[in-house]
């Protein structure tokens, strides 16, 4: 009773999550039909590519990525997308909101309004036409408490729907991805992961990122106390007296609901310390599609967003 | 959040047992405040929540408020994951409710888990429900228990309150199987030894409860030291040009280690060859340890596929197709002799046809009895036979060989979580009945 086990050799935390990772990559791609990887060109999704790389070289992805396109990206992103695919010789799948809008499947919400939430309809829309039956994606669980019940491999209905009363019990390391025609399930490999380990991560792999993760001159306007871009898509509104600052982003996602920070970090090692001492959440800080009721991720997610 | 970990600072998962009275959710927030793993948006987010509900200051069980489901009717539906760090390691906390569907949710939590925290409230003493966690704390082959003694500001600090629940735990514990049993008192609430030692219970010489996850041993030890287990869960091709020899194999490996040169046998098969080489994206390894994924080359060309186990030549799993197991039954619709299901086990997928109930296991006491059926949230132990041959090994020695799901064939569902008995269930009822 009294006597301590012996420790087992000490696996380094990121070596343990990074482990986990390309477990949940090959199980998806192994157990399921038609799965597809969710890149958005952000950090998180830049990790899902190396844990890809990890689990199937020197082969080829037994998956397409896919990128939901709101027509409102940050043109750095977009380039960053095109050739993080290019090199590594994968195949791109674009699904367009804006296309979205034109075949009428979701209404138009006006040149400068948030297609955040379009995005849910234009996913599920892209999942059925191309019969894909497994989504993988970079959400974590520390993100937001929605997120925080997520399962690893997370049942999703007919319509795209998330039922947090009917997730289904995951136990040990066996993830069970059966569907039938028309459901499909959504898959996070990195669902253990904190913002810091992701970074830390990235610096230790050593892996490129959009350029607006780092600092740079903007101009932009205050408005929720969050710093927003100024450009085609999202003009200052009258009264915002846009302005130049020195900033970085934490998130990246469509222009018109994600913030800018104050930042000098030029470099991971400077990002990582920053993301050390801050005092806020990175949704918190920088996403305004969060911002909009304690529920906000719980609402969209059972609607299928990410 | 530190901005600097030491070298090779490693991962802990916990998991929490207990009930809101018992003040598990304000030991939760306590150990994410004290820790600094909250932030301002969140404080303030919570501190706005506590104003509305007439709390004076903050209320810290309010940061692990879950959805707006729960939040309306007061309850908590399933088990939530929170993440804290420190500059020694990270940790994973599996929070899981201690009513609704009680069995179900701490299996799951404590499936996955190196160590299990029970909190008592020490003005209720040791009810049915810390009894019930320390029993699937020990089913799940949990070894490390921590008995957090909470409340205490509320008895005056008083050793002999604390003593009491102890000495009544640990007589009970003894008829379990855990290594470790690590009594601490606590008032989550004040903060006493949750991160910061206390200044009232000077009585008291241990660690606080991080101190003591800080130092606690990582992963579970096996009730015997098993050889390599890497169940084979990629196929990797020959690229083109290269020869049909040229497949290799990946999983995760499960136990022992592998080393380039050890004789390992395929199961089921049986087919003895060597290890040719270990590799990864990164690299050739010299030798590879669970939990990391890996790549095999064998040094034959051998018919290899998904579902098949590498193990060390010296120490096979058991082949077989009548496996006896604990389940903790999870369905909507109960367990009944006959009944097919899919039954996934490490990486093979097959069908079993659930032969027999033998017995249904009394949670509070792990004391059996002869049953018909299971229920939903029921343990017992049940006999199947499985369409394909499995290599397995008791649960007792391998978390991962040693256990499988059941899927409803129909809806997919999740029905059951299964936990191979050692070498028979008669054993394992004299074994925990001594209790």
């Amino acid at each position: 009773m009294t006597t301590a086990p012996v420790e087992p050799a000490v696996v380094d935390h990121l070596d343990t999550l990074e482990a986990h990772g390309v477990f949940v990559m090959r199980e998806v791609a192994a157990e399921l039909d038609r799965p597809v990887l969710l890149f958005s060109g952000g950090k998180d999704s830049v990790v899902l590519l190396r844990l890809a790389e990890k689990a199937f070289r020197p082969g080829r992805f037994p998956f397409p990525v896919m990128h939901i396109d709101t027509g409102h990206n940050f043109p750095e992103v977009l380039e960053f997308r095109d050739r993080r695919v290019a090199e590594l010789g994968e195949e791109l799948v674009v699904a367009s909101v804006q296309d979205a809008i034109e075949r009428g499947l979701v209404p138009d919400p006006g040149p400068t309004a948030s297609r955040n939430r379009l995005q849910s309809a234009t996913l599920l829309d892209a999942v059925a036409r191309h019969r894909f039956d497994a989504c993988i994606g970079g959400a974590r669980r520390d993100e937001d408490k929605a997120r925080a019940k997520e399962r690893i491999l997370s049942f999703r209905d007919e319509f795209g729907q998330w039922d947090p009363r009917r997730q289904r019990p995951e136990l040990w390391q066996l993830y069970n991805g059966r569907v039938r025609p028309g459901e499909h399930v959504r898959a996070f490999p990195l669902s253990d992961w904190t913002e810091l380990d992701v970074w830390r991560y990235i610096e230790r792999e050593q892996l490129d990122l959009p350029s607006l993760y780092y600092s740079h001159r903007r101009t932009v306007v205050e408005r929720d106390s969050m710093l927003m871009a100024v450009g085609p898509f999202t003009p200052a509104l009258p009264g915002e007296q846009p302005f130049e600052a020195t900033v970085r982003y934490r998130t990246v996602g469509d222009m018109t609901c994600t913030g800018a920070v104050r930042s000098e970090a030029t470099t991971v090692a400077e990002v990582i310390a920053e993301v050390a001492t801050s005092r806020l959440t990175e949704r918190g800080a920088t996403r305004a599609d969060d911002k909009f009721s304690e529920a906000a991720m719980e609402d969209r997610k059972r609607e299928g967003y990410f | 959040m530190p901005a600097t970990q030491v070298a090779g600072a490693a991962l802990l998962r916990l998991a929490t047992a207990g009930s809101v009275d018992d003040g598990k959710s304000t030991l939760i927030g306590r150990l994410l405040h004290d820790s600094s793993a909250l932030f301002d948006d969140q404080l303030e987010a919570v501190a706005a929540s506590s104003r509305r509900r007439g709390h004076d200051g903050i209320d810290l069980s309010l940061f692990t408020d879950g959805l707006r489901a729960e939040r309306e009717q007061g309850i908590t539906i399933d088990v939530a994951y929170r993440y804290f760090a420190t500059p020694r390691r990270s940790f994973v906390i599996a929070d899981t409710p201690g009513h609704a569907q009680y069995t179900r949710n701490m299996v799951t939590g404590a499936s996955t888990a190196d160590l299990a925290v029970i909190l008592v409230d020490v003005q209720g003493g040791l009810t049915e429900q810390s009894r019930r966690h320390a029993c699937v704390a020990s089913l799940l082959g949990i070894r490390q228990v921590v008995l957090a003694v909470n409340k205490m500001d509320l008895v005056g600090f008083s050793e002999n309150a604390f003593d009491d629940i102890v000495d009544a735990f640990l007589g009970f514990a003894a008829g379990l199987d855990l290594d470790a049993v690590t009594p601490i008192p606590i008032s989550a609430l004040l903060g006493d030894n949750v991160v910061e030692p206390s200044t009232s219970m000077p009585w008291y010489g241990g660690p606080t409860l991080l101190g003591h996850l800080e130092r606690a041993a990582i992963g579970v030890s096996p009730a015997r030291p098993g050889g390599a287990r890497l169940p084979v869960q990629w196929v990797h091709r020959p690229q083109p040009g290269q020869p049909r020899g040229a497949r290799a194999y990946s999983g995760m490996l499960a136990g022992g280690v592998l080393r380039p040169g050890d004789e390992v046998v395929v199961l089921p098969s049986g087919t003895r060859t060597t290890i040719a080489a270990l590799e990864t994206f990164d690299g050739p390894l010299a030798e590879a340890a669970p939990p990391l994924s890996v790549t095999v080359r064998l040094a034959d060309d051998l018919d290899v596929g998904r579902g098949d186990l590498i193990a060390a030549a010296g120490a096979p799993a058991t082949v077989t197709r009548d496996v006896e197991a604990v389940v903790c039954w999870l369905g909507d619709r109960p367990a009944q002799p006959g009944a097919r299901y899919v039954l996934k086990h490490t990486t093979r997928v097959t069908r079993a046809v659930l032969r027999e109930v033998v017995s249904a296991i009394d949670v509070n006491s792990l004391v059996a009895a002869p049953a018909a059926s299971l229920a939903a949230n029921d343990l017992g132990v049940v006999r199947l036979t499985t369409a394909d041959l499995l290599a397995l090994d008791p649960y007792a020695d391998n978390r991962t060989t040693g256990s499988f799901i059941l899927i409803d064939e129909a809806s997919h569902a999740t029905v059951a979580a299964g936990m191979v008995a050692a070498t028979g269930a008669a054993e394992l009822i004299d074994l925990t009945s001594a209790g």
